[in-house]
């Protein structure tokens, strides 16, 4: 099974993230939206976790979630792959099912 | 009740990021309504809710309003004091760089515009909490 896993809540204020990123499987795709996006930016504290996992899944950021809170698509974290709406739709037909993470 | 009424301390805390949740957007509505009450108002912005006053916000993607270029008008409702806690930008990798630029203007000194925006570290804000009479959290 090919799970997309959606995440929206920050990782400095709930832990839906961390135990997303604990409980999906190798191949899995994790797409951070809403206040997620702040996940995606590099030099945070959370950095290394997301490096670490980009490794093992695929990992997309909604792109306009990270410019409404003025986060420059420039710092994203290599290997966070930046996504329109249009990809999003497209990343839930490809995938078997989609697991939110609230 | 002196005719000036009584002036008391207060200070809202923001720690939630802006669109994600109403509470950014909530607190400023009521910071605006509060300034017309002439009460000593300060903002601090600890946790995510420093990612309120990142520069460059562009909501056109998300269908929700902009609400950021309200906080420059802060200035003008007098609330000259904003805190921005230092380690809530540092585990954010963020600075002072990646914020507005928020003022006010001094009529005390010939209306020389002063910035509002400080960067302070955690004893410090603790210090600013403690002098408060009334602490606002959002």
């Amino acid at each position: 099974m090919s799970l997309l896993h959606t995440v929206n809540k920050s990782p400095f204020e709930r832990n839906s993230l961390e135990s997303c990123l604990r409980l999906a499987e190798d191949g899995h795709a994790v797409l951070l939206i809403e206040d997620a996006a702040v996940a995606a930016l590099d030099g945070t504290a959370h950095t290394e976790t997301i490096k670490n996992a980009t490794g093992r899944l695929s990992m997309y950021v909604l792109g306009p979630d990270l410019d409404a809170r003025g986060l420059s698509r420039d710092r994203v974290i290599d290997g966070i792959e930046i996504v329109d709406y249009d990809r999003f739709v497209t990343l839930t037909c490809e995938h078997d099912s989609v697991q939110s993470w609230l | 009740m002196s005719e000036e009424g009584i002036v008391k301390k207060l200070m809202y805390v923001n720690r939630k990021a802006p669109y994600g949740t109403i509470y950014a957007l909530e607190s400023l509505e009521v910071v605006l309504i509060g300034a017309a009450f002439d009460q000593q108002v300060s903002l601090a912005f600890v946790d995510d809710g420093v990612y309120q006053l990142t520069r460059s916000q562009n909501t056109d993607g998300i269908g929700m309003k902009n609400f950021s270029p309200t906080y420059a008008a802060l200035g003008d409702y007098d609330v000259r004091h904003i805190y921005v806690e230092r380690e809530s930008l540092e585990a954010r990798g963020l600075t002072v760089e990646d914020l507005m630029p928020l003022t006010y203007e001094d009529e005390d000194d010939d209306w020389a515009e002063k910035e509002s925006l400080r960067v302070v570290d955690s004893s410090e804000l603790a210090t600013l909490m403690g002098e408060q009479d009334v602490v606002l959290s959002f």
